[in-house]
């Protein structure tokens, strides 16, 4: 992997001692500080977990239920150091919080959040404390969700499963300023959620050259459209900063179970490849940087030219990271990454 | 009917005729759902009824920034079916009206080609195992499945010759 920046699991539990016991501690503090304070800034290594399972699709184009549901408890577990796959959930949500899932559906069935990791989630979370009817499974539109296979649901004993356009959600009416961009933001995340977990998706894009975590925000906003100038720089980084984002957002569940290293951020089956991963962060700079290098590494393995010789280098991610926004790291050096 | 109000009616339906005949490919373009084949015209593949068109400024939210690529090659407007093979495989077919040809060949030379079969199908044309795109004149197609079998391939591509046959040139 580029810069050295993989280490093994030994490696990494030996060099970052400080920062592990910090995540290890379990203090829900850690987390909800991250946002605002994330390791990098407070010294410690940013971690970042990769759980990866070769036979998670078997022979099947759905990965299996089983081995979606134990890669996740070992990435979550690896990432809080705990032997327990409902105590890492405990330290994201508060108890009574109303968390927001944030998925990715804009590329239709082939490359969108799975369903069965959602429910995966669904069900730790569930286990941890957190009701049903205060899970909501959100995305732009009631149509995507539909057409990935999602069941709308707006019970409120029940998870709900909805679009930012379902009748009676839309947009906040407070008018944001990202940059020098307007915008206006889902009524989901502002009013709705009281924290947000961000589950997104590994492709690359076009514009912005890499979409993980932070470019799934652009499902949050009323105008996505106005903020990919400039291969989305600095659009990414900017909406991210805005407060209800950046306080609400608690932690990143990335399906790359199935990603993309072409093409995208559409879905063409030719550009995409079983990478069988579940990567995990608190620190949404970091764990971009980390699929920046995933995406790389396949696309020099297919014969494709670079992010920069296309002309779409995703310097987002160095503008996420700079004194102006501080959303995380991305220097190699301050990123722990774990493999298992 | 006076003599008067007879040439007129007659000099109205021949001038109606002339532009009817000057822009046929614009009312094309706006009937693109027209080109999309009815179930059963290619072996096996069932037609969804709904057809979705996307304007030039609605084309982000439906292919995210893909769009930019497009509207910098001249989209005028997207149509987009989807079709099941057999009712076990799904498929969407996108098709893109460009404002020319060479809007179709920017976007079709922008894509890696990768280990493509190039059948010879409209202008050009690339066929992989779960996926198909070509181009004929302004018009792009592109297939995608969202499962595999092992006549996909040639599914796609009589799905693809029925398409084309709808197209003018």
């Amino acid at each position: 992997m580029k810069n050295g920046t993989f280490q093994s699991r030994r490696e990494f539990l030996r060099e970052c001692a400080i920062g592990a016991l910090a995540v290890g501690a379990g203090k829900y503090a850690f987390v909800a500080d991250s946002k605002v304070n994330p390791p990098s800034v407070t010294g410690a290594k940013s971690k970042v977990v990769i759980a990866r399972d070769p036979a998670l699709y078997a022979n099947s184009s759905n990965p299996d239920e089983a081995r979606v549901q134990k890669l996740l408890d070992e990435a979550m577990q690896t990432f809080f150091q705990t032997s327990d796959p409902v105590s890492p959930w405990k330290k994201i949500v508060r108890p009574g919080e109303v968390v927001g899932l944030k998925i990715n559906t804009i590329a239709g069935p082939g490359l969108s959040t799975h369903p069965v990791f959602v429910a995966a989630i669904c069900e730790r979370l569930q286990q941890s404390g957190v009701k049903a009817g205060n899970i909501i499974v959100w995305d732009r539109t009631n149509d995507e969700l539909d057409r990935v296979g999602y069941r709308l649901s707006n019970d409120p004993n029940h998870i709900r499963y909805t679009g930012t356009d379902a009748k009676g959600i839309g947009y906040d009416e407070t008018v944001f300023t990202a940059g020098a961009i307007q915008t206006r933001l889902s009524n989901l995340l502002t009013r709705a959620c009281d924290c947000m977990i961000n589950l997104p998706i590994l492709k690359h894009h076009v514009g912005s050259g890499v979409t993980l975590s932070l470019k799934n925000m652009y499902g949050v906003n009323d105008n996505p459209s106005k903020f990919h100038a400039n291969n989305c720089c600095p659009g990414i980084a900017d909406l991210n900063l805005l407060s209800p984002i950046r306080n609400k957002f608690r932690f990143v569940v990335a399906d790359a179970m199935t990603g993309c290293f072409a093409g995208g951020p559409g879905y063409k089956p030719q550009y995409a490849w079983k990478y069988n991963g579940i990567m995990v962060a608190s620190d949404p700079v970091a764990i971009d940087h980390t699929a920046w290098q995933i995406i790389e590494k396949k696309r020099a393995e297919m014969g494709v030219n670079t992010l920069a010789q296309a002309g779409t280098p995703p310097k987002y991610i160095a503008v996420a990271a700079d004194p102006q926004h501080r959303l995380g790291t991305d220097d190699p050096d301050r990123i722990g990454l774990v493999e298992i | 009917m006076t003599a008067p109000f007879l040439r007129r009616f007659i000099l109205a339906i021949i001038a109606s005729s002339v532009l009817s005949l000057a822009t046929g490919c614009h009312r094309h373009s706006d009937s693109s759902a027209s080109f999309f084949p009815e179930s059963g015209e290619a072996s096996g593949w069932t037609k969804l009824p709904e057809v979705r068109t996307f304007a030039p400024d609605q084309l982000s939210d439906y292919i995210d920034g893909d769009a930019e690529k497009y509207l910098q090659a001249g989209v005028r407007s997207t149509s987009t079916a989807d079709y099941k093979l057999k009712d076990q495989i799904q498929l969407t077919v996108d098709l893109y009206t460009m404002s020319n040809s060479a809007g179709a060949k920017s976007i079709f030379e922008s894509e890696p080609p990768m280990n493509a079969q190039t059948p010879s199908l409209g202008d050009a044309a690339r066929l992989y195992s779960q996926s198909l795109i070509f181009r004929k004149g302004r018009y792009l197609v592109r297939m995608v499945a969202y499962q595999d079998s092992p006549e996909l391939t040639q599914a796609m591509f009589n799905l693809g010759v029925a398409i084309e046959k709808r197209l003018p040139r």
